[in-house]
C-alpha cells in the first residue's frame, strides 16, 4: 500500500476541482455552503491510516496462521494448525498432571497414613476445601452444616458411617441414586395405620431424643410392631442400614409431631448422588478424608 | 486507494453497493458453513431428544429467564473443563430450538447439571435459593408448585418434529400421557415411555410428589436431563461415563 498522498494540499487538484484554500490553515475546503459558512478539507491524519493499514497487515498475517476462512465442508487451518479445543484438553492434563504430583497419594486409601502426613494435608486441605465448596456445598451448607433434608457433616450421627472408607463408599454409589451399587434406603409410608394412630405414633417418636416417651404405651407398642426393624429398640438406631437412630436429636427432616406426621404418610427416601462418575478414585478419597475431619474438629475442616 | 474511496463517496449508490459488499463478507463467513452444517456436524448414535416433560421444563425455563444468567456453554478452556467437565459439543443442542448456550454467566453454567445434585434439591432450591445456598442471589421460584398445562405438548412435538427432531408419531400423539408418566413410574404408562425414549431418561416423582404433575417436576426433570442426551462430549477428555 502506497502512502497517502495529500491530495488536497494546496499544489494538487482536488478530485472536485474546487480550488479555495482557507487562508489560516492552507487546505482546501470542501466547496459546501452552509449559510456562509464553509467547512475545511483536513486532510486524514496521517497516523489513523498507518493504524488501519496495520490492521490489514495483521489481519493477513492472522489468516496465514490460523483458522479463518469457511471452504464449504471445512476451513482454512492456518500454518500453526491450532484447536482451542485439543489446547484446552492438553492444558487440563498438564495441570492433573502437576496436581498428580501429591494427589496420587490419595489413590490409595491408607487413610491413616494420609492423615498423619502433616506436610501433605497442608497441602491438600485447601484443594479438597474446593472441591467440596464446588459439589458438596450446595445440599451440606459451605460449612457442611447441612439444612433440613440434608445431613449435617459436623455432628457424630451417621446413617452409614463417618470414618473414611465409608463416607468413600458413599461418595462414589451415592444413596438412592441412579448407580448399579447405591446405597438404598427408604423410609416407606405408614399411610395405611389409622389417622389416630399416626397421631400418636408421631407424638411418641417426637418425644423419643428427650427421653420423656413412654414406652410401655399404645403407641410404644406401635413402634415395636412397625418401626423397630429399621430403627431399633425403643429408637435407638445404629443398625446402618440407613435408617436413623431417632434417639439423638439428628433427624434430618425435624422430629416435631407435625413434620413426623407428614413423614409417616409420605415417607421418605433422601438421594445423595453418585460421585464415582464426576470424580477420580483420589478425589473421593480426599474428600472422604476431608469430610470425616469435620466431622472430626465440628468446624467444617477449615482449622 | 483513499483516492478511489474519496471518489466513491461522491457517488452515492456507488458507496451504498461497496458498503454491502464489505458488510456481507462478514456475514458470508458466519452463515456459508450453516450450509454444510448436515455434512461437518455429525451426530452421536446415542443422542436422544428430550421427552415431552423435560421439554415442558425447558419451556419453562426460558419462560422464567434462567438464561439470562445461565448458559449452558462449557467453554473450551483447561479451567472450565476442570470444574464443569467436558466442552459442550454442537451436536449435543442440534435438537435444541432455540439452542440455550449463552454467554451471560451471572450464576454457573448448567450444561454439565444433570444428575449432580438430587431432585429434592433443585425442588428447596427453585422455591427458596437462599435456604440451600445463604449467598445465592439467585430468585425464588415458589409459584412452580402448580399444575403443569400439558396442553400445548403434542402441538410442541409436532411442530419439533418438522423442525428435524426425531418425534415419531407415536411420541407426538402420547405427548401429554408420557409427560405424565415420567413422574409416576409405578404408573401403567412408564413402561411405553422407557420403550419410546430409552433406558436412560429418569423416571422419579421429580418434586416428591407422585400424585400432582407440576412445573415443577417438569423444570426439574429438564435440570436433570443436561448433559445426559448422549455420551459423545465424555468421550474427548476420556473421563468417566454420564
Amino acid at each position: 500500500m502506497s502512502a497517502p498522498r495529500p491530495y488536497n494540499a494546496p499544489d494538487t487538484d482536488a478530485p472536485t476541482g474546487h480550488r479555495e484554500v482557507d487562508p489560516v490553515t492552507g487546505y482546501d475546503t470542501t466547496g459546501h455552503d452552509w449559510n456562509g459558512i464553509r467547512e475545511l478539507n483536513t486532510p486524514f491524519p496521517r497516523i489513523v491510516v498507518w493504524a488501519l493499514g496495520l490492521t490489514f497487515l495483521y489481519s493477513v498475517v492472522t489468516w496465514v496462521l490460523l483458522p479463518a476462512w469457511p471452504t464449504g465442508h471445512t476451513y482454512t487451518r492456518g500454518l500453526l494448525g491450532l484447536d482451542q479445543s485439543e489446547a484446552a484438553v492438553e492444558r487440563l492434563r498438564e495441570v492433573d498432571a502437576v496436581r498428580q504430583g501429591w494427589l496420587a497419594r490419595f489413590d490409595d486409601p491408607d487413610f491413616t497414613a494420609l492423615a498423619a502426613d502433616r506436610d501433605l494435608m497442608a497441602w491438600a486441605t485447601p484443594a479438597a476445601d474446593r472441591l467440596y465448596q464446588d459439589n458438596c456445598a450446595a445440599c451440606h451448607g459451605f460449612a457442611g452444616g447441612g439444612g433440613p433434608g440434608f445431613p449435617d457433616l459436623r455432628d457424630t450421627a451417621w446413617l452409614w458411617g463417618g470414618d473414611p472408607e465409608t463416607v468413600a463408599e458413599t461418595l462414589r454409589h451415592g444413596i438412592n441414586a441412579p448407580d448399579p451399587d447405591t446405597r438404598i434406603a427408604e423410609m416407606p409410608a405408614f399411610d395405611w395405620l389409622d389417622r389416630s394412630e399416626r397421631r400418636e405414633l408421631a407424638a411418641y417418636v417426637a418425644a423419643l431424643p428427650t427421653g420423656d416417651a413412654t414406652h410401655d404405651s399404645p403407641a410404644g407398642f406401635l413402634f415395636a410392631e412397625n418401626c423397630e426393624a429399621c430403627h431399633g429398640a425403643q429408637g435407638g438406631g445404629g443398625l446402618m442400614n440407613g435408617a436413623p437412630s431417632l434417639a439423638d436429636a439428628a433427624v434430618i427432616y425435624g422430629q416435631d409431631p407435625g413434620t413426623v406426621m407428614e413423614t409417616l404418610r409420605v415417607g421418605r427416601r433422601g438421594v445423595m448422588p453418585a460421585w464415582g462418575d464426576r470424580l477420580s478414585a483420589a478425589e473421593i478419597n480426599l474428600l472422604a478424608s476431608y469430610v470425616s475431619r469435620v466431622s472430626e474438629n465440628g468446624k467444617g475442616g477449615r482449622e | 486507494m483513499l483516492r478511489l474511496h474519496y471518489n466513491l463517496e461522491k457517488v452515492s449508490m456507488g458507496l451504498v453497493a461497496a458498503i454491502m459488499v464489505a458488510a456481507s463478507i462478514g456475514g458470508i463467513v458466519e452463515i456459508a458453513p450453516l450450509f454444510t452444517i448436515d455434512e461437518t456436524v455429525t451426530l452421536p448414535d446415542d443422542l436422544r431428544p428430550h421427552t415431552p416433560l423435560e421439554l415442558a421444563g425447558r419451556e419453562i425455563y426460558v419462560r422464567e429467564g434462567c438464561y439470562a444468567c445461565h448458559s449452558q456453554m462449557v467453554r473450551s478452556l483447561a479451567d472450565e473443563l476442570d470444574r464443569y467437565g467436558p466442552y459442550s459439543l454442537a451436536a449435543e443442542s442440534a435438537y435444541d430450538h432455540p439452542m440455550l448456550w449463552g454467554s451471560k454467566r451471572t450464576g454457573p453454567d448448567l450444561a454439565r447439571l444433570g444428575e449432580k445434585y438430587s431432585d429434592a434439591w433443585h425442588v428447596a432450591h427453585l422455591r427458596d435459593p437462599r435456604a440451600v445456598v445463604p449467598a445465592s442471589i439467585m430468585p425464588a421460584y415458589p409459584w412452580l408448585g402448580r399444575p403443569l398445562d400439558t396442553r400445548l405438548l403434542e402441538a410442541q412435538l409436532a411442530t419439533l418434529a418438522r423442525l428435524g427432531v426425531p418425534y415419531d408419531d407415536a411420541m407426538i400423539a402420547n405427548a401429554e400421557a408420557d409427560a405424565l408418566a415420567q413422574s409416576r413410574p409405578a404408573s401403567d404408562g412408564a413402561a411405553a415411555v422407557v420403550a419410546r425414549y430409552g433406558e436412560r431418561i429418569a423416571m422419579r416423582a421429580f418434586d416428591g410428589d407422585a400424585e400432582r404433575l407440576t412445573e415443577m417436576d417438569a423444570v426439574v426433570a429438564y435440570l436433570q436431563s443436561l448433559g445426559t442426551l448422549t455420551n459423545a462430549p465424555y468421550q474427548i477428555i476420556g473421563g468417566g461415563e454420564q
